[in-house]
Order: structure tokens, then C-alpha cells, then sequence
């Protein structure tokens, strides 16, 4: 029974520094088509809109209740049903920082790591098990080109867009409940919110948000083109796609916290 | 000119091809058949690096393609076009570019000038006032016809053909079967066809190689490989497991 147990915890180790190393190879590989992508920018482009533009419904909806139940949560606790009673004058200011370091970069994340990682997956893995991959090969076209790196280089741009979308999105839903629910006046939210602003916390933000689009493309990616074993296989890379970028979000989220604060 | 000299593959403990050897000459038709899973498809797939085998050289107009880097195998590979069994389209692409892409990476020429090529590559397949349609509007035929084009379309000096007619009825197994000859005649393109089919490979091939287990058990021409009374190709051809 104990043999079993450190062979799992040996087997998932052993998996966590492959996929590392996996990952590694073809971000040096992104990194070395960095000429190919000022030739062809469309392909960026193109990605851009996938990976930015049709993320926004999700995103604005997410982050609207986001900001709208961090209000709420927040005026719980400081009414003193946890602790000590605090002035409701401090609600902007805690909801504000609450959005901009954490929340808005880390929930736009995860949705972004659900709708995208996983499609990237599915999509590249569908070409590889129907020979579309190979395909591109036959025609002396460099899969990790024209498919990895304009998706690594969208994710790396769009999603700092969408974190500063989602910081505003959840501002105006925080905001909406503080106003229309708990009778705290515009002035009284935005003064505090205004008067503890740090513009130190919206770059963290955004510094999280570069290092989780690009994670999450990178992740994506490089589990499409390892998919085997046809519809299944297609279907389990998509998991693993989300699974993976979702842990790397939420460890590089501890990881930049400790460095950045 | 290709020259396979020795290939040997193995995929884990599974040996697939034990020690192939033969050529293909220019403008030459070599059909390549032998029951599934015996290593034509491997065969094939090393033929332009997309497979690299454990031994042996493969050589392409001298060049050993075998311990070339990625770049020089990529310039080899232009020499190259390939029609998959599936087709193998890209089906986030439309017609016009999916046939077109290969322009679009590998050539100057402006938007109209690859537009021109296309549409003109794609009538020589049979093919018109398709370039706006996505492939999973096509039957399986016209994917065949559209791989065909893509596979056409930079002017290659040899195509390879996976199983070109898997998949399709007779009749238009034939009609892919005659668009092979008449395109191969055509352009004088060197071709190695990996088929089961032996209504194609007989009309194809200018030489049979047969495969069985890994290893090359018949070479020759179409007539030979008729006449031959050797059991194993007996029982291929007739496609009877009593013979």
C-alpha cells in the first residue's frame, strides 16, 4: 500500500518535470520563430481575435459578478459579523486592490485557460491525429510556426487586454452593489478606492497576466502536439489542456506574489 | 532520383521494416502494395523525413535525408508533394487556402497571382468555383481531388500517394485512379502510390514492389506481378485467404 502511494507521488513528479521539459522546448522554439512572425503578422491577428476578442462575453460576465459578490462579501465582514465592525468607507479601497491583484488577473485566467487552453488543445490535437500536422510538414511549413507561435504570441498580448477590461467590468459591478444594495454613495466607493490606489497594483496585474496568456497558449499547445490515439485522445489532451493551466495559473499566481509583494 | 538503401524501423519492441532496398527512377511510377500494418505507410512517411529510420539512407537526388537538419530537409521537402490517405485538409482554411498556403509561405507572388495558380490547379483536378467552400462541404472524392492540388500545387518533382483510393466507391476510385495517371503523365512527376487497391496499383504502376512483414518479397513490373504464381502474391491478388 505504501509502495503504491510513493509510486504515484514518483509517477506524478516524474510527469510535472516532462511536461516541464516539454513546455521548455517549445517555448525556445516560439522564441527562435520570432522572424517568421513579423513576416506574417495576420496569423497573430487572427489569434488575437480568437483568443482575445471572443473571450470578452465570458470575461465581462465573470468579472461583473466577480466585483459584484466581492462588494457584497466584503460589507459582510465589515459589518462585524466575522470580527470587529469596520467603516463601510474602506469597501472601494479593499474591493479595488482585491480586483486588480488578484482577481481580475487570476479569474480571467481561468476562464481564459477553460475557453482557450483547452480549444488550443483540441484544435492542434485534432490535426495531429488527422494527419493535418504532417500535412503542414509535407508542404516544408513548421507546425511550431505557424500553429504554436502566433497562439503563444496572442496569449502573451491579449490577456493583460482582457485583465484591463475585466479590472473595469468588476470595478462597475462592485460598485453597482455597493451603490444600489448596501447605500454606499458613489463618492464614498470611489474616494476610497481612489485615495488607497496604487498604480504598483495594477502592473502586478498585468505582470500576472502576460506570464498566465502566455502559460496557457504555451500549455495548450504543447499538449496538442503530443495528442494520440484519435477522437479520445483528443478529448483527454482537452482536459489535460485545462487541468495544466489551470494548476500553472494558480502556482505561478503564489510564485508572482511572493516576488512582486 | 531516390535510392532507399537498408531501412530498418522499429516502433518499441514492434521491428516494422526489416532492411528495404530499391529505387525510384525519374518520371517513374512505383506502386508500393502488402497487407495492413506490414510497413508501407512507415515506408512511405520516411521516404520525406516525416519518420526517421533507425538504419539505413534514404536519398534524394544524392541527398541523404536521413542526417540533414530541419532547414535542408524542409528545402528537400519542396520538392515534395504528398496526397494523404484522409486528404489530410486543413479544415480551418478554405479551398483557395488550403491550396494556396504553400504559395503564401514559399513564394513572392502577390494574392491575384496565387489566386490564379489555385484556381488553375484545381481545374486541372477537375475541380471549379470551389475556392470559397470549406472541406467539410466536400464529399470524399473532392477532398482526394483537393489534396491532389494542394499536393500540385509549388510543381513538385515527386508525389507520394497514401492510399489514394481508400474510402471511395469504385467508380470514383477510378476516376482518382485515371486523375493519378493523367497528372503524373502531365507534369512528368516521379510517384510512389502505397495502395491495397489492385485495380489501381495494375492501371499506376510502372513497377510493383510488394511488402510483407518489413521486408520486399516482389519487384517488378504489373505483368510480372500478374504472372507471378508465388503464393503469398497469389493470395494478394485474388484476395482470397484460401489460395
Amino acid at each position: 500500500m505504501i509502495i503504491w502511494i510513493f509510486q504515484g507521488i514518483g509517477h506524478a513528479i516524474r510527469t510535472f518535470i516532462q511536461e516541464i521539459g516539454q513546455w521548455s522546448i517549445l517555448a525556445w522554439n516560439i522564441f527562435k520563430s520570432t522572424g517568421y512572425l513579423l513576416k506574417h503578422p495576420h496569423l497573430v491577428i487572427q489569434q488575437m481575435m480568437e483568443i482575445g476578442v471572443r473571450s470578452l462575453p465570458l470575461v465581462s460576465v465573470v468579472s461583473l459578478f466577480t466585483g459584484a459578490v466581492s462588494s457584497w462579501q466584503a460589507a459582510y465582514q465589515f459589518k462585524g459579523v466575522i470580527s470587529t465592525s469596520l467603516s463601510m468607507d474602506f469597501l472601494g479601497a479593499a474591493v479595488s486592490a482585491a480586483i486588480l491583484i488578484e482577481l481580475s488577473p487570476v479569474l480571467t485566467g481561468i476562464v481564459v485557460a477553460g475557453r482557450v487552453g483547452a480549444s488550443i488543445a483540441a484544435e492542434i490535437g485534432t490535426m495531429k491525429v488527422t494527419e493535418q500536422i504532417d500535412a503542414l510538414e509535407t508542404l516544408a511549413i513548421d507546425p511550431i510556426y505557424y500553429l504554436a507561435s502566433p497562439r503563444f504570441m496572442a496569449g502573451f498580448i491579449m490577456l493583460p487586454i482582457l485583465v484591463i477590461h475585466a479590472d473595469f467590468l468588476a470595478h462597475l459591478g462592485a460598485y453597482s452593489v455597493a451603490f444600489l444594495l448596501l447605500n454606499i454613495s458613489t463618492e464614498t466607493f470611489f474616494g476610497s478606492a481612489q485615495r488607497h490606489f496604487l498604480i504598483y497594483n495594477v502592473f502586478s496585474g498585468l505582470i500576472k497576466a502576460v506570464v498566465f496568456g502566455a502559460g496557457t497558449a504555451l500549455i495548450g499547445c504543447s499538449i496538442g502536439f503530443r495528442t494520440s490515439g484519435g477522437a479520445e485522445g483528443v478529448g483527454k489532451s482537452t482536459i489535460k489542456a485545462f487541468v495544466f493551466a489551470s494548476a500553472f495559473i494558480l502556482i505561478f499566481d503564489y510564485i508572482l506574489a511572493m516576488i512582486l509583494f | 532520383m531516390i535510392i532507399i538503401k537498408n531501412i530498418k524501423k522499429s516502433f518499441g519492441s514492434k521491428r516494422v521494416l526489416k532492411g528495404i532496398s530499391f529505387d525510384i527512377r525519374d518520371g517513374e511510377t512505383v506502386v508500393i502494395v502488402g497487407c495492413s500494418g506490414c510497413g508501407k505507410t512507415v515506408l512511405l512517411r520516411s521516404i520525406i523525413g516525416l519518420e526517421k529510420p533507425d538504419t539505413g539512407r534514404i536519398l534524394i537526388d544524392g541527398e541523404d535525408i536521413t542526417i540533414l537538419n530541419r532547414k535542408d530537409l524542409y528545402r528537400i521537402r519542396k520538392k515534395f508533394g504528398m496526397l494523404f490517405q484522409g486528404a489530410a485538409l486543413f479544415d480551418s482554411l478554405t479551398i483557395e487556402e488550403n491550396v494556396g498556403l504553400a504559395l503564401h509561405e514559399h513564394t513572392s507572388l502577390s494574392r491575384n497571382e496565387i489566386q490564379d495558380r489555385v484556381v488553375a490547379v484545381l481545374e486541372s483536378v477537375g475541380l471549379v468555383n470551389i475556392l470559397n467552400r470549406r472541406t467539410s462541404e466536400l464529399s470524399g472524392g473532392m477532398k482526394k481531388r483537393v489534396g491532389l492540388a494542394r499536393a500540385l500545387i509549388l510543381n513538385p518533382q515527386y508525389v507520394l500517394f497514401d492510399e489514394p483510393t481508400t474510402g471511395l466507391d469504385p467508380i470514383m476510385a477510378e476516376n482518382i485512379t485515371d486523375l493519378i495517371n493523367e497528372t503524373t503523365n502531365r507534369y512528368n512527376i516521379t510517384s510512389i502510390v502505397v495502395t491495397h487497391d489492385m485495380n489501381s496499383a495494375m492501371s499506376l504502376g510502372d513497377r510493383i514492389v510488394m511488402i510483407c512483414d518489413g521486408k520486399i518479397v516482389f519487384e517488378g513490373s504489373g505483368s510480372d506481378f500478374k504472372a507471378s504464381t508465388l503464393p503469398y502474391i497469389m493470395q494478394f491478388r485474388t484476395g482470397n485467404s484460401d489460395s
